[in-house]
C-alpha cells in the first residue's frame, strides 16, 4: 500500500513540477521533441522506403520465392517440347503460379508516328508473381488468350502517348510485328516514374498464335514459378531434376532462385542502420541538452528539495521524483515528437518522394516507429534524469532550507 | 515516555583546517506531549542546529537523541524521514512555501508523503486545514498574492495537516509585523492546544518566548533553563554577534 501511494505521489509531484515550470520544461524538451521526431520519422521513412524497394524488387524479379528455369539445346532455341515438359513438371509439383516470359520489340503506331515499344510475352499468373498493379482497366483474364485481336496491357507512358483513351471504347494499337493486326488495349499497368518508354505485355499463347511460326521460341523464353518460401530450395532442386529427366539428353536445364532474396535478406538493412544511427546521434544530443538544463534546474531547486525533506520526503522518494520529472516530461515530448513525425511522413509530397509511386497500398505510419520513438524518449528521460536525481539526493536538508 | 529527549548532546563539525567546531555542547532537553517549550538565542548560538536535530534532520555527534524512547541513531534514514513526515511539523521564519503552487497545493505537500487514507484524501484534508487557519477564501491563491501573515498561516496549515505530535517553529514571527505576529502565534497556540501537540518555538523575541510554559536559553551552544518571565529572559545578557563570530571562526 505504501509502495502504491509512494509511486502515485511521485508521479503527482513530477507532474506538478512539470506543470509549474512548464516554460522551462518546454524549452528543455525542444531538443528531445525534435530528436524523437527525427528518429520516428527516419524509422517510418525507412519502412516506407523498404516497402517501395521490396515492391520494386518484386515487380522486376518476382516475389520470394521465385524460381527461374532456362532450357537450351546447345545454345539454340528450344522447340515447343520444352513447354510441354515444363507444364508437366508444374502439374507434378502442383505449382499454380507460373509463367513463361519472353522479351521482344515491336514498332507501334502512335498518333505522332511509329515508335519502338518493348514487348513482354507472359502467362496470366505473371501479375501475381510480379505484383503488377493496374492503373486503368484490368489484367488478362483466362479467356483473353483466345481473342482474335490479341489483348495487351500497356504502361502509363504508352497509354499517355496514345492520348489516354477511355478503355471502355476498346482502343487499339497497330504493329507491323503482328502483320498489321490490331492489339486491343484492355489495361494500363503501373510502373516506376522513370519508366518513360512505351512498353506493353501480351499473353504468351496469343503471341505464339499471332507471330510467325517459330518466332516465339527464337526469343529464348524462360520459365518463372512462385513457390512457398519454406519449400523453395527443395522444389528448385526437384524441378531441375524433373525437367532434365523429361527433356533427356541434348538439353541443358538451368534452374535458380531469381527474386531479391537470392541476393540478400533485406536490401534496406544498410539504409535502416544508417537512419537509426543518425537518429540515435540526434537523440543523444537532445538528451545532453536535457541533462544540462536538468542539472542547472536541480541546483536552483535545492531549497525546495530541503523543504520537501523536512516534510517527510525520503532520499529514495526525492531521487524517484526528480527522475520521474524527466521521464514524464520526455514521455510528453516523445508523444509530441511522434505526432510531428506522423504529420511530416504522411504529407503527400513526402510519401510520393519516398515511395516513388512504387508502393501499391501505402501503409499507415508504422506502429513500430511510433512505439520506438516514445520508448526512446522515455529511456532518454530516465537516463538524463538519473544524474540530477543523484545531485538532489545529496542535498543536505539543513543547508538547503537555509538558502 | 517522553516524546523527545536529548541527553548530553554534542554536535561538532570539522573545519577546513581539520579542527572541530563545537556548535552544541552538553544539551539536555525533554519534550513531553502537550509541552510549550521556547528557546531563545542570538544568531550563531546554535538555534538552527538544535532545531534540525529536534526535527531529526541532523544527528548528534555524541550523546543521545530519542524519539518515543527510541534512539534515532539506530533508525535507518528512511524510517527517520517517515517519522519526521508523520510526527513532526516545521514552521519556518521565511515561510518556505513552494513558489508557483497554490495555498492548497502547498498544504498538500506533507500528505503527498503519507500513505493510506491521508494520502487519498489529501486535497480535502488540506482544504479543511486551510479553512481552520482562516484561509478558506484563499485556497487557490499563489504565495506571491498572499500577505506575510497569510503565508505564515499557510505554513502553519502545512505543518499541522498530518496532525503531528511535535511542532517545531523557527522564528515563526520573524518576518511579520508585531500585530500580525501576535495573531499568528495566537492561532498557532490555539491549534496546537486543540490537537494536543507539543510545540517548540525557537526565537530571539522574548515576547514570543514568554508564551511558552518552559523556557530555555541557548548561549554558545549550551542550553540552560531560564525563568518563565520574558523580562527575566530579556535581562540575561546575550552574547554579542562579535563573540559568536569569534567562536565560530576560532
Amino acid at each position: 500500500m505504501r509502495f502504491l501511494t509512494s509511486f502515485v505521489g511521485a508521479i503527482l509531484e513530477a507532474w506538478q513540477e512539470v506543470r509549474v515550470h512548464r516554460g522551462r520544461v518546454l524549452l528543455s524538451l525542444v531538443g528531445v521533441t525534435v530528436a524523437v521526431c527525427a528518429l520516428s520519422a527516419s524509422v517510418a521513412v525507412t519502412d516506407l522506403a523498404q516497402r517501395a524497394v521490396l515492391e520494386q524488387a518484386e515487380s522486376s524479379s518476382g516475389r520470394p520465392f521465385t524460381i527461374t528455369g532456362n532450357v537450351s539445346a546447345n545454345g539454340t532455341p528450344v522447340p515447343g517440347e520444352a513447354d510441354e515438359a515444363w507444364f508437366e513438371t508444374l502439374d507434378r509439383f502442383d505449382i499454380s503460379y507460373a509463367t513463361r516470359v519472353a522479351f521482344d520489340y515491336a514498332p507501334v503506331q502512335l498518333p505522332e508516328g511509329v515508335a519502338d515499344a518493348s514487348l513482354l510475352y507472359v502467362d496470366q499468373p505473371y501479375a501475381t508473381l510480379h505484383r503488377t498493379r493496374m492503373l486503368e482497366g484490368a489484367w488478362f483474364a483466362p479467356g483473353d488468350r483466345d481473342r482474335l485481336a490479341p489483348a495487351v496491357v500497356v504502361n502509363a507512358a504508352l497509354w499517355e502517348r496514345l492520348g489516354s483513351p477511355d478503355l471502355s471504347t476498346h482502343p487499339v494499337i497497330s504493329s507491323s510485328r503482328f502483320e498489321g493486326s490490331d492489339l486491343v488495349v484492355i489495361g494500363v499497368y503501373a510502373s516506376s516514374s522513370w519508366d518513360t518508354e512505351p512498353a506493353l505485355m501480351m499473353l504468351a499463347p496469343a503471341a505464339i498464335a499471332a507471330l510467325p511460326p517459330g518466332t516465339f521460341d527464337g526469343l529464348y523464353p524462360y520459365y518463372e514459378m512462385w513457390v512457398p518460401e519454406e519449400s523453395g530450395d527443395e522444389l528448385m532442386s526437384l524441378v531441375s531434376s524433373d525437367l532434365s529427366s523429361r527433356l533427356g539428353e541434348g538439353f541443358s536445364v538451368d534452374v535458380y532462385r531469381s527474386d531479391y532474396g537470392a541476393l540478400m535478406d533485406d536490401p534496406t538493412a544498410a539504409l535502416r542502420m544508417l537512419t537509426l544511427g543518425i537518429g540515435a546521434v540526434i537523440l543523444l544530443l537532445g538528451a545532453l541538452g536535457l541533462l544540462n538544463i536538468a542539472l542547472v534546474t536541480v541546483r536552483q531547486r535545492i531549497r525546495e528539495i530541503g523543504i520537501r525533506r523536512s516534510m517527510g520526503a525520503t532520499a529514495g522518494r526525492v531521487f524517484f521524483s526528480v527522475m520521474m520529472e524527466s521521464v514524464v516530461a520526455t514521455a510528453v515530448a516523445g508523444v509530441v515528437g511522434v505526432m510531428l513525425a506522423v504529420l511530416i511522413v504522411k504529407l503527400p509530397i513526402v510519401e510520393e518522394f519516398i515511395t516513388q509511386g512504387l508502393v501499391e497500398d501505402l501503409p499507415p505510419f508504422p506502429t513500430s516507429a511510433a512505439v520506438f520513438g516514445v520508448v526512446s524518449a522515455v529511456a532518454v528521460g530516465a537516463l538524463a534524469g538519473v544524474i540530477p536525481a543523484v545531485v538532489a539526493v545529496r542535498v543536505k536538508p539543513i543547508d538547503a532550507i537555509r538558502i | 515516555m517522553s516524546l523527545l529527549e536529548l541527553d548530553d548532546v554534542t554536535r561538532t563539525v570539522p573545519l577546513p583546517d581539520g579542527d572541530p567546531l563545537t556548535i552544541l555542547s552538553g544539551v539536555d532537553l525533554t519534550v513531553e506531549p502537550g509541552d510549550r517549550v521556547s528557546i531563545v538565542g542570538r544568531s550563531g548560538s546554535g538555534k538552527s542546529t538544535l532545531l534540525n536535530m529536534l526535527g531529526l534532520l541532523d544527528l548528534p555527534t555524541t550523546g543521545t537523541l530519542s524519539f518515543d524512547g527510541v534512539d534515532v541513531r539506530t533508525m535507518r534514514s528512511g524510517r527517520r524521514d517517515r517519522l519526521r513526515g508523520s510526527d513532526i511539523g516545521f514552521i519556518f521564519q521565511q515561510f518556505n512555501l513552494l513558489e508557483g503552487r497554490t495555498a492548497t497545493e502547498n498544504a498538500v505537500v506533507p500528505l503527498i508523503y503519507a500513505s493510506g487514507s491521508s494520502f487519498w484524501r489529501r486535497e480535502r484534508l488540506a482544504r479543511e486545514m486551510l479553512e481552520r487557519v482562516g484561509l478558506g477564501h484563499r485556497l487557490d491563491s499563489l504565495p506571491g498574492s498572499l500577505s506575510g501573515g497569510e503565508q505564515q498561516r499557510v505554513a502553519i496549515a502545512r505543518a499541522l495537516v498530518r496532525s503531528p505530535r511535535l511542532i517545531l517553529a523557527d522564528e515563526p514571527t520573524g518576518a511579520l509585523d508585531l500585530e500580525t505576529g501576535q495573531s499568528v502565534m495566537d492561532l498557532l497556540d490555539e491549534i496546537v492546544e486543540e490537537r494536543e501537540a507539543a510545540l517548540v518555538v525557537i526565537t530571539h523575541d522574548p515576547a514570543i518566548a514568554a508564551r511558552g510554559d518552559r523556557h530555555f536559553r541557548l548561549v554558545k551552544g549550551t542550553l540552560t533553563a531560564a525563568s518563565s518571565s520574558s523580562a527575566t529572559i530579556d535581562d540575561e545578557p546575550f552574547p554579542s554577534d562579535r563573540d559568536v563570530t569569534a567562536e565560530v571562526t576560532g
